[in-house]
Parts: C-alpha cells; structure tokens; sequence
C-alpha cells in the first residue's frame, strides 16, 4: 500500500474541508447579508464582538463593524438552538434529508484542481479521469435532499417544495449537462486538470484572449463557449436555488418552502449545503470556462512552493468573484413564476444547447479537416 | 377593471435590459451605504436600535393587555369571547363558577377568576380587542416582550391589569346607570 498517497489525500481533504469550505461557507453567509445590506441600505452585521480582541484599538471596533465574528455567533446559535421535531414527521427521512443535501455539495468539491501543484503533490483531491460525468452524478443527488425533506415534513409548503425541487432541478440539469459538451469537444478530455492545462495554453474558453499562446481556434469557437457559458450560468442559479430561481424555498409562498418545519443545526445543514453548492458551482464554472488556477503568464504547472501558492489564490479569486456574482443577483431580480421557469429550461436552454453542441462540432470539423 | 397586458417587445422579452437596469439601481445603493455612509437608520432616526429605541406610532398593535374602568376596577366580565376567537389559543380564562367572585363593580355579573394570556402563542392579531364587548382587552405598544422561561412568558390576570392601565372608553355601564336612575323617576326627563 502506498502510505504516502494515503496520508496526503487525507491531509487534503481535511484541509480542503476545515480549512477551505466550512470557513467559506461561514464568511459567505456573512458577505451575503452585508452585501444584501448595503444594497438595502441597511448596515448588516456590526454588534458581534470577542471579548480581547474586540478590545484592540482601532483593528478591534474595525473587525466588529464589519461583523467578522458574525459567522462564529450564527454557528454557535445553530447549535445550541432547539431542535424540534414536530411529532407528524417521517423520522428517518426527516433525519437523513439534511444530511443528503449536505454531502453532495462536499463530494463535488473532490474532482476540482483548486491549484496545480504544491512540493510534488497535485492540488486536486481525486484526480478521476470522467471527472465531469462523476460532478453530474454526484449533482444529480443534491435534489434527493430537498425532496426527502419535502415528503418528510409531512405538511403542505415543505411538499409543495419538494415538487416544485424536482422538476426544477431535474429540467435544468439536462440543460447543463449539455451546456458543457462543447467544451469538452474543444478540450477532447473529460479530466477537468486536463481541460485547465488545456485553457491555461491555449486561452479560457469564455475569454480567448487569457492565453499564453493566441490561436485563431479559440477565437472562432468563442461565441459557442460564451453560450454554453451563459447556459451553465443560469443552469447553475437553478441547481443551487437561487434566486431569480428559488421556487424549492421561495419563503413568500411556501413559507420556507421544504426546510419550513426545521430548525436548529438540521435547518443550519440546509443552509450551509446551499452555500457549499454555491461554492461548489462557481468552482465549476472557473474550472471550466475561465481557465482554473491559470493566468497568463502563470500557466505552467507549478514547480515551487510560492507559485504552488499564487495558483491556489489566482483559482480562489475567480471563485470569490462567481460567489458575489451569485450574492448579487439574488438581491437584484424577482423571481420567475413556475411555468417561466420551465417554459425558459425546456423552450429555450435545451434546445439552444443543442444547437451548439452541433455547431460547437461542426467548427471543429472543419478547423480539423483542413 | 381589466388591465390591459400589453404583449412584451423582444428587447423586453430578452430579460438582459432588465437585469442591467436591476443592476443599476443595487449598484447605486450599495456605493452609497458602503463608500457614502449613508443608510436608513441615519435617515430616519438619530441611530440604531437598541442604543435608540423605535418611537412606536399611535395604533400600533403590540401586546394584548386588560384594561381598567375609570374607577379602577376590571371591566372584563369573563364572557370568554376573546378565548373562543383566538386564533392560536393563547388566551385562558378561568370563570368564576356559579357562587364564585363576584365583579368588583356594580352593573357586571361577574369578573374572571384567572385570565392567562401566553405571549409566546399570541400573534398580536387584535381579535381579542375586536371582539370584547366590555372594551376590556386592548392591543398596546409593548412589542419586545422577553422572558427568561416559558412560564414567565404566561401573563397573568393581575400582570396583565397592571400592564394594561385605565382606559376610560365609552363608559357604557355607567350611562346605562344614569339612564336606569332617571327612568326611576316619572316623567322620564334624559
Ligand atoms: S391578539 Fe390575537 S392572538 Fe393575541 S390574545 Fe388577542 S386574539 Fe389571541
Ligand atoms: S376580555 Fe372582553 S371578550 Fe375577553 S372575557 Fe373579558 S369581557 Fe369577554
């Protein structure tokens, strides 16, 4: 058995998990409620405050303003809450839904290159050659969460939910499933370090000009990436339940939709699986469309430490990026009536995804054959 | 009335000019609170919550509380209207059964032996004020009310007089004296 292995992916999930995620999560939490309260003109978080350091001048009142310790309060709360199971549920799926919607959002996080290289390790928890079909599959099951919790609760609004999830999630997969066929005709891999490699020589599929060399190919297959970018994007808004398209929660109808009857640190599981999905989306959509840990100019793999480094940083802020683009949105636009949103995943994205897969190839045909 | 649905143009249709102008309007709400120090708190009053309470406008409807007669006594008869309306059950009354209490004023039947209200259950819906006859329960302006335990947050009928304070009204009861005492006397002069 090769010890090494062993004990380097152990290390990297921790670190991917405890170091990276759960602290993202947390802090997204709080960027979005200051973000939504600065576009509300509202303050947001400002009283938490930890008893040294809040004490510190200047740094210490600046960190509570911003409500740096906000997410250890929240967390805290969430906690120590009452947990309350109303006696009409169905246990064992009650218990489970959270936990189902949890995981997922983990499990995709597995096959993101979040860097190149660090020493001699490659930044990438499992480096699965289908890593794209393994993402999917592993999406697919996020719903399952939501609909258990649906059926579990037992009442009307988490139910109402729970379908509403289902055909949601389900349409739009098929949209983002095919959203991204074009790109991996382009990339000819479905190893997502492979297709950043790809990007990081030959330009981002969704900016062609990010590229160490310029080449006419990714220039003519530019307008088919901007669209199988645009699809997954909205795909993506849809995946995680977001708003424009939160219907699953949507709290002005549905109450809180399928989490109505939870509280406590099962309620707290759905909302951080929400915002590890969102986390897991935007490192989808840097992987695949925007080049990765890539720059140009940093687009070999790294072989010191320091570069090791900056890739891991250059592949975390194009994901902070996506992370305010998907705070944002929710705060900008209304949401999209049921049959909008079908008619929108059905009527307009799957066909125009395979328009483009079509065209995609025929480019590529042609390029090839000459 | 018929509204008219004008049929959306295809710019309109395309979704993308509502979300720039979507943008457009969060975009100059954020600069201004983040870069301009600007907010609402700023505007509409002199700061932030606890520090500064909230100046609660007359009809506000808070907490439910029992309401003294210009006399001071209970104008609650224990009719019991206000338990049966209650749409989450928060109010109990406890009536004083067939030789119990009797009301400590004159033109009342009776008075409630013990009047609960669970302000953990109530909804501040107003229910219990539309439907006393007596004019005895009122929705006033308490809308932080804080409890340490379950049980103190059940109001009881002396708790809840105290809170309530003295509230005049339409003084019914004593025109109905007033108006049985003149027609005591013949020829009735009102
Ligand atoms: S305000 Fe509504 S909920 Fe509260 S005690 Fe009165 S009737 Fe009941
Ligand atoms: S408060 Fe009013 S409605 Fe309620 S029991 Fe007393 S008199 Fe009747």
């Amino acid at each position: 058995m090769d010890w090494n292995f062993v004990i380097f992916s152990t290390l990297k999930i921790l670190c991917v998990i405890f170091l990276a995620l759960m602290p993202m999560v947390a802090y997204a939490v709080l960027a979005e409620r200051k973000i939504s309260a600065f576009i509300q003109d509202r303050v947001g978080p400002n009283r938490v405050s930890l008893p040294l350091i809040g004490g510190i001048p200047i740094i210490g009142p600046f960190l509570t303003r911003w409500g740096v310790w906000q997410p250890m309060a929240d967390g805290l709360k969430a906690f120590l809450k009452e947990d309350f199971t109303p006696n009409y549920v169905r246990k064992a799926y009650f218990w489970l839904a959270p936990a189902l919607t949890m995981t997922p959002a983990f499990l995709t996080i597995a096959v993101i290159p979040f860097g190149s290289n660090l020493g001699n390790q490659k930044m990438v928890i499992a480096d699965l050659n289908v890593g794209i079909l393994y993402t999917f599959g592993i999406v697919s099951l996020g719903v399952y969460g939501i609909v258990l919790a649906g059926y579990a609760s037992n009442s009307k609004y988490p139910f109402l939910g729970g379908i509403r999830s289902t055909a949601q999630m389900i349409s739009y997969e098929i949209a983002m499933g095919m959203s991204v066929i074009p790109v991996f005709l382009v990339a000819g891999d479905l190893n997502l370090s492979k297709i950043v490699e790809r990007q990081a020589l030959e330009g981002w599929f969704a900016l062609p000009f990010m590229a160490q060399q310029q080449t006419l190919m990714s220039y003519l297959l530019w307008p088919c990436a901007m669209i199988s970018f645009f699809i997954f994007l909205v795909s993506a808004f849809a995946e995680t339940n977001r708003l424009p398209f939160d219907l699953p929660e949507s709290e002005t109808e549905l109450v809180a939709g399928y989490n109505t009857e939870y509280s406590s640190i099962k309620f707290a599981l759905f909302f951080m699986g929400e915002y590890a999905n969102m986390i897991a989306a935007s490192c989808m959509m840097v992987t695949l469309f925007f080049g990765g840990w890539s720059l140009p100019g940093l687009a070999t793999p790294a072989n010191t430490i320091l570069a090791g480094l900056l890739h891991i940083g250059v592949f975390v802020g194009k994901m902070l990026v996506f992370m305010v683009l998907f705070i944002w949105v929710r705060w900008m636009l209304p949401r999209f009536r049921y049959d909008q949103l079908m008619d929108l995943g059905w009527r307009r994205f799957v066909p125009l995804a395979l328009a483009n897969i079509l065209v995609t190839a025929t480019v590529l045909l042609l390029l090839n054959s000459k | 009335m018929i509204v008219q649905r004008k049929p959306l143009t295809f710019w309109e249709r395309l979704y993308l000019p509502a979300i720039a102008g979507g943008f457009k309007v969060t975009w100059k709400h954020f600069r201004r609170t983040l870069f301009g120090g600007d907010n609402a708190a700023k505007q509409t009053s002199k700061g932030y919550y606890p520090e500064v309470p909230w100046t609660v406008a007359d009809g506000y409807r808070g907490a439910p509380y029992l309401l003294k007669d210009q006399d001071g006594n209970t104008k609650c008869v224990s009719c019991q209207l206000c338990e049966f309306v209650c749409p989450p059950k928060a109010i109990k009354i406890t009536p004083p059964g067939d030789s119990g209490l009797k009301a400590d004023r004159s033109n009342a039947e009776k008075m409630p032996l013990e009047f609960e209200i669970n302000m953990l259950r109530c909804i501040f819906c107003g229910f219990c004020q539309e439907v006393c006859p007596e004019e005895a329960i009122f929705l006033q302006k308490d809308y932080s009310l804080t409890g340490l335990t379950r049980s103190e947050m059940i109001y009881d009928k002396e708790k809840l007089l105290a809170l309530g304070g003295t509230n005049a009204g339409i003084q019914k009861w004593k025109h109905k004296l007033e108006e049985a005492k003149v027609q005591e006397t013949f020829p009735v002069k009102l």
